[in-house]
């Protein structure tokens, strides 16, 4: 009987070990530069608010940690789009002035691999900015430096909360560089494809709200043209 | 028994490392397709979204009816002539599949109407409408993006909306439809977005 125990007591023990050792490896996670940082086109920066209660709408099923916002809004309760979630933004510029409208689509995703590293969530923006057109964002997101540092430490927080400085890419692909594919609608943008990358900065998240102090920001790469000066850095709006 | 002990670390650490591998973390429902192919080779699916009852919001300024209850709608000038709503979006079955974006903006008199829909188990698709009707009534637009499964297809979307005459007493009051038809597209990518912008 006492061996059995001793085995019982040993898969325990062992499964705890792997699920820790998998959750604090070093060898997995995004890339901390962003590819775009060392791009010699001009960029568009977009910042955005992380915190749902911030946003203009945010739906999910209702009954994930994070809830909807208002609270009054239409939840995504059936089977297909239950893991999902919709989020409505206003988006600013480097001025911090208003630079138009944002709407992601974000959905867990079949190619999740926790065994890689792999916490993929497929999303997609539609940015409005008036005055120069629309954008349509594709990517793959990988949030598996966002639970390793701060979903799990705050969990571990007897009061549930984490809090700090954290900044990560959160765009993982389907751009070979981990970038997103951008594609143009209309006006300034029509026709264009450019290359994305998004990523977000949080000070507080707590276990029944989510993200409590952050932003999210967008920086798109825009298309060279002949007429524009290479040296002119970002892009004021 | 510490062996046996450690015996069952090991045991348990490639349990765990069996489970990770084999049970997906994660499963996305998905409706059936309703796909039927058109004459010239290509597909074509219908989506549709009844209304009021599957309108997540409405977003627009000034005095507009703005949908959820609570949502304070930015009245910032910059986003004056922009409306957009949010849905969710079924197929020829009636289910819920996916949801979808509509936005209507002026620009210097030239409206831009552009769709989103996302279904989470199939990918997304892009389309920006032409802004003046056909003699029908209905709005046609091009897929100017498709996303995972819907990236390698180019196609139009016909746009309308179809009052409900049922008469029933809980029937919505009408629904916009959808209709994708959509070709595989051999043109490498580059040269698919030369030409969209041509």
């Amino acid at each position: 009987m006492k061996y059995v125990l001793a085995l019982l007591l040993g898969l325990a023990t062992g499964g705890v070990l792997f699920g820790i050792g998998l959750a604090y490896t070093p060898f997995f996670g995004n890339e901390q530069l962003s590819p775009l940082a060392v791009s010699d086109s001009q960029t568009l920066m977009l910042g955005y608010p992380a915190v749902t209660t911030e946003s203009i709408v945010f739906t999910n099923d209702g009954e994930s940690r994070v809830h909807p916002h208002p609270e009054k809004v239409l939840q995504l309760w059936e089977a297909p789009i239950r893991q999902s979630s919709v989020m409505a933004v206003v988006l600013w510029d480097s001025r911090n002035e208003t630079a138009g409208l944002g709407i992601k689509f974000a959905s867990t995703s079949q190619s999740t691999r926790l065994l890689d590293g792999r916490a993929i969530v497929d999303s997609v923006w539609y940015l409005y900015l008036p005055g120069r057109g629309s954008l349509f964002v594709e990517q793959t997101e990988n949030y598996w430096d966002f639970l390793r540092d701060i979903v799990f430490p705050a969990y571990r927080s007897s009061a549930d909360t984490w809090r700090g400085q954290w900044l990560g890419n959160m765009t993982d692909g389907p751009g070979a560089l981990g970038t997103a594919k951008v594609t143009g609608g209309s006006g300034d943008f029509l026709g264009q494809s450019m290359l994305g990358v998004e990523s977000m900065s949080v000070r507080a998240w707590r276990v029944d709200r989510g993200v409590l102090a952050g932003e999210g920001q967008l920086v798109i790469e825009l298309p060279t043209h002949p007429s524009n000066d290479p040296a002119s850095g970002d892009e004021e709006l | 028994m510490l062996k046996t002990f450690l015996v069952g670390i090991l045991l348990g650490a490639a349990a765990a490392a069996g489970a990770l591998y084999a049970i997906p973390a994660v499963d996305q429902y998905r409706e059936v397709s309703i796909i039927s192919v058109s004459p010239n080779g290509g597909n074509t699916e219908s989506f549709h979204i009844n209304m009021p009852m599957d309108r997540i919001m409405t977003g627009a300024p000034g005095g507009t009816a703005r949908l959820p209850v609570g949502m304070k709608w930015p009245d910032d000038p910059v986003l004056a002539n922009v409306r957009s709503e949010i849905f969710k979006i079924r197929n020829a079955r009636d289910a819920v599949i996916g949801v979808a974006v509509r936005t209507v903006a002026r620009e210097e008199s030239v409206d831009v109407i552009d769709w989103v829909i996302h279904l989470p188990a199939r990918g997304s698709l892009f389309i920006n409408m032409d802004p003046v009707p056909q003699d029908g009534g209905q709005r046609i637009g091009r897929v100017q993006r498709g996303a995972r499964e819907f990236e390698p297809l180019t196609g139009l979307v016909e746009e309308r909306w179809v009052s409900d005459t049922s008469g029933e007493e809980d029937a919505p009051a009408g629904r916009i439809e959808l209709v994708a038809r959509l070709v595989g597209s051999l043109l490498p990518e580059h040269e698919r977005a030369e030409e969209a912008t041509e």
